[in-house]
């Protein structure tokens, strides 16, 4: 009962005035961004981090989880209204939210989004408050070869999971670590990857730097490419009656909510999967144990619960390994990471000993961000479908304005405004070739704490690899990551094997 | 696509070439009692995207990948147009950052964009273009106290810093 006691003194934090204002703020701006096509959860909070250093290191935390979890919310609203996904996390939304909206049953599936969205975040949250604790617990006897170990298994997941191109995932996974290396050298001080000797790669590059560039300007500049045609908005009719009948209709629909929100909850933790593949996944089990798979497609409401209460859920799973062990579950929290890490609470199994209040008032402060962001959302639906319909040629260029300052407020140097057109540029180029770029920003933001990891454990083993395989958790940990580097190679040689000669 | 393939994993080639070479500046071997050198880390990641680079060339040559194979124009020409004036007008405002400041380079942006591209009416621009940077100024210099550049406008913020700071 240890954990009601911390987590009722967390309430009392998430209750504090200035946090609760921010958590409502968050879950707003969240929808916001969630509903705006181009625009996910990721570019909310690449874009803002750098505008939160006005308040408090925690209550900044608290307000980006906030926006965090909003964002997942919003994107349902545009996958159906306007069958462009608000978010990759959306995609699967618009299989049978499109339909429902066309059909005229718009209201349904907004609804729907928002009841499977609170069912999935809250049991998910649930999951995440029984569980943080003890996993924090084991990590806290991580010494460096365990978290280099983890952090391999964080970068194996992408190839085994990920689905991209394998060399490119892992060229992906190098450059970033590789500019996480700039700057000084940690052990020995000399500067290091100087490139031209320019002295703004002095103080390194910081990770906002890539992930605005390639969130914020990279995303905008492939939005501006991909969205040429003009979009039509699906009317809703809104009521208070239908609104408690489309409530009372998903009675129905309880056991795909409970499968999705577990499904995303579990695969929301490994780094490279998250809450897109998460959806999609909800959205195929759903369709497989439904008694009419054949609706599915055509307007089923299951197939707008399913990935919609899977998404939320991952959301929340994603931050169990990056609170405990200092490893995020997806872009978005390795950004999240990051920015606690500028503020000075290192994420990781201390953070639950030495800022226990700081852990619980998060925790507490998702509970509360669940409850506004489905409040909000459906008492503003008709504002946010209002929202959509401006236009991208007034909200591109502010976003941009937004990158540009924001890249430039936390280092104040125009050294990283230029080096974040670079990246977004380049990274835009490289995305059109199927270069996957999210492993490049969970790479910056891990390799100041991978680097260290792996020198520490070379000097205890005297430079033997070996010591990565000989400790219990080290091992058992690099092997499941070896397993899933080789995966891959198997499902090839599967494939080859069932091929007919 | 094809050809943009080949090109973008020449490039990363060369780019990681120079970086092997760049960290070889600091020891990367190892040093006894310090463990691996200083340019160990980033020169064995350099090696990596080496080989990664030069896989993709060979998936390009065999035509495994999908873009690989694809015939698909990289850039059409509306893209093509799109990007660059996008990407242009990206570049010329944080250049002229350097020389009239943000506060000057950023309504002229918001212009440019939402009158050329977006083909907004005037009302809607200026009230956009002027009202980004007015907002901006209270939430970084007075709010956060982070002094955005301001190149040759400086001199017209000295009032303004008189009255609120």
């Amino acid at each position: 009962m240890e954990v009601l006691s911390l987590l009722a003194g967390g309430f009392a934090i998430a209750f504090a005035p200035l946090n609760l204002a921010l958590v409502v703020f968050g879950c707003a701006i969240g929808l916001f961004v969630g509903a705006m096509p181009g625009l996910g959860s990721v570019n909310g909070v690449a874009i803002l981090l750098p505008m939160t250093f006005l308040v408090p290191p925690e209550s900044a935390i608290i307000f980006l989880a906030a926006l965090y979890y909003g964002a997942m919310y919003g994107g349902a609203i545009s996958s159906i209204m306007l069958g462009i996904p608000g978010a990759s996390t959306a995609v699967a939304t618009t299989f049978d939210g499109r339909p429902l909206a066309l059909q005229g049953k718009a209201d349904v599936a907004l609804i729907s989004a928002a009841v499977a969205s609170f069912v999935g975040g809250t049991i998910s949250v649930v999951l995440f408050t029984l569980f943080a604790p003890p996993l924090a617990e084991v990590a806290l006897t991580f010494g460096s070869p365990e978290i280099f170990a983890l952090m391999v298994l964080a970068f194996a997941t992408f190839i085994g999971l990920g689905g991209d191109d394998i060399p490119k995932t892992l060229f992906s996974i190098f450059i970033g670590l590789a500019m996480s290396a700039v700057g000084l050298d940690i052990i020995s001080g000399q500067p290091r990857l100087i490139f031209f000797g320019l002295p703004g790669f002095y103080h390194g590059i910081n990770f906002l730097v890539l992930a605005i560039g390639i969130y914020g300007i990279g995303e905008m500049l492939w939005t501006v490419e991909v969205s040429r045609g003009k979009m039509s908005i699906s009317q809703a009719t809104m009521s208070l009656r239908r609104i408690v009948d489309g409530v009372i209709g998903l009675k129905r629909s309880i056991k795909t909510m409970l499968m999705g929100s577990f499904l995303g909850y579990f695969v929301g933790i490994l780094p490279a999967a998250g809450a897109t593949p998460g959806s999609l996944m909800a959205y195929g089990v759903a369709k497989t144990i439904s008694k009419e798979p054949g609706t599915f497609g055509k307007g089923n409401v299951d197939g707008v619960v399913a990935p919609e209460a899977a998404n939320n859920a991952a959301s929340t799973g994603a931050m169990l390994p990056m609170l405990t062990l200092g490893i995020p579950g997806s872009p978005t929290t390795a950004i999240l990471l990051g920015g606690m890490v500028i503020w000075g609470l290192e994420p990781g199994p201390l953070l639950f000993v030495e800022h226990s209040d700081f852990v619980w008032g998060l925790i507490a402060s998702l509970y509360a961000a669940n409850l506004f962001a489905v409040l909000i959302n459906v008492a503003f639906i008709p504002a946010f479908i209002w929202v959509l319909r401006m236009p991208f040629t007034i909200l591109a260029p502010i976003i941009f304005v937004l990158c540009i300052v924001g890249g430039y407020a936390p280092t104040q140097d125009m050294h990283d405004v230029w080096l974040m057109l670079i990246f977004g540029i380049v990274g835009y180029l490289m995305r059109k070739l199927d270069y996957p770029l999210a492993p490049a920003v969970l790479a910056i933001v891990l390799g100041p704490l991978a680097e260290p990891a792996l020198r520490q454990s070379l000097l205890i083993s005297n430079g033997s690899f070996a010591i990565f395989f000989e400790r219990p958790f080290a091992g058992v940990i690099m092997v499941i990551a070896l397993g899933l580097l080789i995966l891959p190679i198997l499902q090839k040689m599967v494939r080859y094997a069932r091929r007919p000669a | 696509m094809r050809r943009a393939e080949f090109v973008m994993a020449v490039v990363m080639a060369l780019f990681s070439l120079y970086l092997m070479w760049k960290s070889a500046e600091l020891p990367i071997g190892w040093i006894p009692d310090e463990g691996p050198g200083g340019g160990a880390f980033p020169f064995w990641l350099g090696a990596g995207m080496l080989v990664c680079s030069l896989w993709t060339l060979l998936r390009w040559f065999r035509r495994t990948s999908d873009v690989s194979r694809s015939s698909e124009a990289y850039f059409d020409s509306r893209a093509l147009t799109l990007f660059l004036i996008v990407g242009g007008s990206l570049t010329v405002m944080i250049g002229s950052i350097h020389l009239v400041g943000v506060y000057g380079a950023v309504p002229l942006f918001l212009a440019f964009y939402m009158r050329f591209l977006g083909r907004h009416g005037w009302p809607t621009t200026g009230a956009v273009a002027l009202s980004t940077p007015i907002v901006a100024f209270f939430f970084f210099e007075i709010a956060l106290n982070i002094t955005l550049p301001k190149g040759l406008t400086e001199p017209l913020f000295y009032p303004l810093y008189d009255i609120f700071l």
